[in-house]
């Protein structure tokens, strides 16, 4: 695999990133456009769906479905990447419940989950 | 012109001799000047090894440069002494540089030694002292060689393999003697130990000498011949059998020095010169030894400070040698009299060779303990150290052995005596560690620990059960601690920190939400200090904030933001006020008068923020950061420049205040108000820090909060001119943000810490730990680099590219934040939730 890990500069020999939908892969943007630990959103083609894009420390990226369930809000993006135990999971923004990036299980409520789509980074 | 102190050498005692006389305050009545032939500052020797565990030179450093600044010590590294003048009493240094002493302090310590046999200085060929060495050994073990030999099989040569062993190579150890660590173990000991390595794949070569190191064509190391004849090959050769003072200087210019070496001293360790005074490792000290370990080393500095001082002191007579080591988790330990040379005294003595456990004790005619061998298990090295000299309470024999192993329970460190010494290289008592509830403020307070660390198990079992203090999963420190290593070690990046200080496991991981924040919140408040740019958006900080920190705007329930420029002391002008109005009119902005006197700009998206900021920077805004762990708003009341009963003007002062303090990052936000008389109209005594004018001046009260638990600030000080309270001021937010946890506001961090207000007007006040120059330094600091945070967001076109609410649809807005309209202004249209949203009481704020 490519690393990522320059990619907060931007360099021009960019590589892209990819989101798995409806058995093709999508590019969604320039790998330099993710800051490792942070997330972007991606407004998926039907214009309405949203994704959340997140790159971490060790150049792997991860997406979630983008809506908050506790909130509603669409805004998971937007928290803070950790790790705990090896799984990497975003914090909401709003109330800080955490999501597993690989599966989407909430590792603070058993009973919810959000969606993942497999990511990439392309040619 | 003040007298001159001239210390010579800057090691590990070094050091400790700087900060008894700090202690001493002789820093304040002598130019103290230190030469260093090292490159580098004081570190800690006895650590060297745990170099080889991952901890860097700049962990090993003893010295925080803060206090050789604040004591006005200069240091000159990288120049040692080749003379000494007694008649004009000078020295001259390598450089050239040449300067005149009142008072010379030796601490030179020692050399390797290294046997006079052929080839010893093959290529390949190294010692085992210094930061340089490791390094060099590192290097060629790991370019050059797969084998490597030690000669010497003590303390320092069974270091050295155990490191040789953990770079991969095929470690032999050549001792002379009979066992290995023939000075501190007996020959049972020895046994178990040889066993014990010999079992972790370490060849052991005792009663053997090395009589040459043979070459290789190229001129590097290809093997040693031994004493027995036989050649043992290896690449490369660690020399690691004893040392030698460094005496040279002394001899040189006329000093009297021991048979064996060693700068001879008296009681106070002056040298035969009343003006030169010797310490450490290069010192024979009047009971005619010299002392190749710390602890005495640092008697020794005590002693000459002590001297130096006041021309007495507690004279150093001599000193224990127990030792501890633990390597290749096999511990050995002797203490007291191990080899038992007292007249009349007896062995106990347990062997497991099955466990490759030694244990021997030996006891005194009267019953009492003098010393003792521990290899295996040295468990109970700590206590037994502590209960020398006295009748154990209970027998010997059920001493060594093992726990349950038929015998009552050995004893534990509760049967200590509370004068029982439990570090020694600090001299720290049972008493005074109990004195303090964690280790790190055993650490902080009594050094106990801080030097060969054989103590610390000991020390944690005599705490109480202290629940783990960490501020979360990823670090086992407070945000005290991480803000000192931030600010001693200049750590600039969370990775690095993480990688470095995490807890093991957390290591090389991505961090989490709880640390993220606060570290960036200490690099930040640190940003001036350890040289790196406080802008909070940029390169790996950016990773680090806060939704909130990111965006420098509040998040609000449905994913849109507000914005809250700052209005200093609430005073506007009618210009400004009518932008505001222009700026939430033409963005359809929800505005309300917020409890901070300031105005509030609701349900902006993203991409909308830049545009409005802009034009409220034009107008002459600044970020009010509603959105930061930083200081929110000085409130004023109008004061005496309108109001019939004001005795100051307190819209200037709050004014002055909150212009000097913008910006400031702290471990949570700060409010402050100033009110012009006693009638109180700005609520001064409910904010952090609050003023209240008094016709004399300013009385200045600190730790009140509103919120969730109020509480009324404490009158720190009473009649303040301005320039006073701002001192005062900067010096209570600075030490705030040094010493609270995260997320504490000031009002609880007054409530938690030891002896509440008075300790805080003693340090903020009377300057009773000498930090108030250095933070008021730092808040000018602060103050000389404090930038609009928005404004320069706003002039790079970088830092704008996060503005956007899609990465593939920069134009587009989220259609997701929608509003309805209210009261003729909007609300959110809150989208239906899939789950009923959780109490919020449950969880952290996220800001303001
Ligand atoms: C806007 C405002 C309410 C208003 O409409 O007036 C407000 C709004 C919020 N406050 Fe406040 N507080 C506001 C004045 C206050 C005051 C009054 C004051 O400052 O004089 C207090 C009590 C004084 C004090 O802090 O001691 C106050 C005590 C709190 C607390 C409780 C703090 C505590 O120590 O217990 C929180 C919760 C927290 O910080 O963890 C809080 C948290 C919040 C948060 C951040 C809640 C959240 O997590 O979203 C709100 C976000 C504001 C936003 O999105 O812009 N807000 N908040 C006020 C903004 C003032 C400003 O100009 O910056
Ligand atoms: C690997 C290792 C492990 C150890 N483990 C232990 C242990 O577990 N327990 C224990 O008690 N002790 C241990 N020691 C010994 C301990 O490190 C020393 O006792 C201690 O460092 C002595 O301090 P010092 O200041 O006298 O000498 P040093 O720390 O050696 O400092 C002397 C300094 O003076 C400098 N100097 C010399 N000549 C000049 C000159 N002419 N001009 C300027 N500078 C000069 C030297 O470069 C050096 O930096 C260990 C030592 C090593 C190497
Ligand atoms: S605090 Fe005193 S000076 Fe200020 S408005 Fe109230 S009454 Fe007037
Ligand atoms: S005994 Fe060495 S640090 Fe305590």
């Amino acid at each position: 695999m490519t690393t990522a890990t320059e990619t907060a500069t931007g360099t021009a020999t960019d590589t892209s990133v990819q989101l798995r939908l409806d058995g093709g892969w999508l590019t969604v943007c320039a790998a330099s456009c993710l800051t490792p630990g942070r997330g972007v959103a991606v407004l998926l083609p039907d214009g309405r769906r949203q994704a959340a894009l997140f790159l971490d420390r060790s150049g792997r990226v991860y997406a979630i479905d983008n809506r908050d369930p506790f909130s509603g809000a669409t805004v998971l993006s937007r928290g803070l990447l950790g790790s705990a135990d090896g799984r990497v999971f975003v914090a909401s923004p709003l109330l800080k419940q955490r999501f597993d990036l690989v599966t989407g299980q909430c590792l603070d409520d058993d009973e919810v989950r959000v969606g993942v789509y497999a990511a990439r980074l392309g040619a | 012109m003040p007298p001159t102190l001239v210390l010579v050498g800057h090691g590990m005692v070094g050091q400790r001799f700087l900060e008894e006389l700090a202690e001493r305050g002789v820093t304040a009545t002598h130019r103290v000047l230190v030469l260093c032939e090292e490159p580098r500052p004081a570190y800690d020797r006895v650590q060297l090894t745990s170099y080889f565990a991952g901890r860097t030179p700049d962990e090993l450093s003893l010295t925080d440069p803060e206090f050789l600044a604040r004591h006005g010590i200069e240091l000159r590294v990288d120049d040692p002494v080749e003379r000494i003048d007694r008649q004009a009493r000078t020295v001259t240094a390598r450089s050239g540089f040449t300067v005149a002493y009142d008072t010379l302090v030796l601490a030179t310590g020692s050399y390797p030694f290294v046997p006079p046999v052929p080839g010893s200085d093959t290529t390949g060929c190294f010692v085992y002292r210094t930061i340089e060495d490791v390094l060099a050994i590192e290097e060629y073990a790991t370019k050059h060689a797969t084998t490597g030999a030690v000669v010497g099989g003590g303390l320092l040569g069974l270091e050295a393999a155990g490191a040789l062993q953990g770079l991969g190579l095929a470690t032999h150890i050549v001792e002379f003697a009979p066992r290995l660590m023939p000075a501190q173990v007996d020959e049972g000991g020895g046994a178990a130990l040889l066993r014990t390595l010999t079992g972790r794949g370490l060849s052991v070569h005792t009663g053997v000498g090395t009589q040459e190191v043979v070459a290789s064509d190229e001129g590097t190391v290809a093997a040693m011949r031994l004493s027995d004849g036989s050649e043992l090959a290896t690449e490369m050769v660690v020399f690691s059998a004893g040392v030698r003072p460094r005496d040279q200087l002394a001899r040189d210019c006329g000093l009297p020095v021991g048979e064996r070496g060693g700068i001879t001293v008296d009681g106070l360790c002056r040298t035969g010169d009343p003006a030169v005074y010797a310490i450490g490792e290069c010192a024979q000290a009047a009971d005619g030894r010299v002392y190749g370990l710390v602890a005495p080393g640092y008697e020794m500095a005590r002693t000459a400070a002590d001297a130096i001082a006041s021309g007495t002191g507690q004279a150093f007579t001599g000193a224990d040698l127990s030792t501890k080591l633990k390597l290749l988790d096999v511990d050995v330990a002797s203490f007291g009299d191990a080899h038992g040379a007292a007249e009349g005294c007896l062995d106990v003595v347990y062997s497991d060779s099955r466990s490759g456990t030694y244990k021997k004790l030996v006891v005194g005619a009267g019953g009492e303990l003098l010393g003792g061998v521990l290899v295996g298990d040295a468990e109970a090295y700590g206590t037994l150290r502590a209960l020398t000299g006295q009748v154990p309470p209970v027998p010997a024999e059920q001493l060594v052995l093992p726990a349950g192993a038929g015998a009552a329970q050995a004893l534990g460190p509760e049967a200590l005596p509370g004068d029982a010494v439990i570090c020694t290289c600090h001299n720290v008592t049972k008493a005074a560690i109990q004195s303090c509830a964690t280790l790190p403020e055993v650490k902080k307070c009594t050094k106990a620990g801080t030097g060969c660390g054989s103590c610390v198990q000991l020390i944690g079992r005599l705490l109480p059960d202290s629940a783990d203090q960490g501020l979360c999963g990823c670090f086992p420190h407070t945000r005290a601690e991480l803000y000192e290593i931030v600010r001693v070690r200049r750590v600039t990046s969370y990775a690095e920190l993480l990688d470095t200080h995490g807890r093991e496991g957390a290591r090389g991981g991505e961090g989490c939400e709880t640390c993220k924040p606060a570290v960036g919140s200490i690099i930040a408040s640190l940003a001036p200090a350890i040289g790196v740019d406080g802008y909070v958006l940029d390169g790996e900080q950016a990773a680090l904030q806060d939704t909130n920190d990111h965006f420098l705007a509040n998040l609000q329930k449905n994913g849109s933001y507000s914005v809250v420029p700052r209005v200093p002391g609430g005073e506007i002008t009618p210009e400004k006020l009518i932008v505001i109005g222009e700026v939430a009119r033409d963005f359809g902005l929800y505005t309300k008068i917020t409890g901070g006197q300031r105005i509030d700009l609701f349900g902006a998206r993203v991409e909308q923020l830049p545009r409005i900021w802009a034009r409220l920077v034009d107008a002459g805004f600044e970020s009010g950061h509603a959105y930061g762990k930083a200081l929110r708003t000085v409130k004023s009341c109008v004061g005496w420049t309108w109001c019939r009963y004001g005795v100051q003007d307190s819209v200037r002062m709050a004014i002055d205040l909150e212009l000097r303090y913008r910006g400031l990052r702290a471990p949570h936000k700060l409010k402050s108000a100033v009110s012009g008389c006693a009638r109180e109209c700005a609520e001064a005594r409910s904010k952090d820090f609050g003023v209240i004018a008094t016709s004399g001046g300013w009385n200045l009260y600190v730790g009140g909060n509103g919120g969730a638990t109020p509480r009324h600030g404490d009158l720190l000080a009473q009649d303040l001119d301005d320039a006073a309270l701002v001192r005062l001021i900067d010096r209570f937010l600075m030490f705030y943000i040094r010493t609270a946890d995260r997320l504490e506001r000031t009002s609880t961090w007054l409530e938690r810490i030891d002896g509440g207000v008075e300790h805080l007007r003693d340090v903020v006040v009377h300057d009773s730990l000498g930090l108030g120059a250095e933070l008021e330094a730092l808040m000018a600091e602060h103050v000389a680099h404090y930038r609009d945070e928005w404004a320069a967001t706003l002039d790079d076109p970088e830092r704008l590219a996060r503005f956007v609410s899609f990465v593939n649809a920069p134009g587009a807005p989220d259609p997701t934040v929608a509003f309805v309209p209210e009261r003729e202004q909007i609300k959110p249209d809150l989208p239906l939730l899939a789950i009923g949203s959780r109490r919020a009481a449950d969880l952290e704020g996220t800001s303001a």
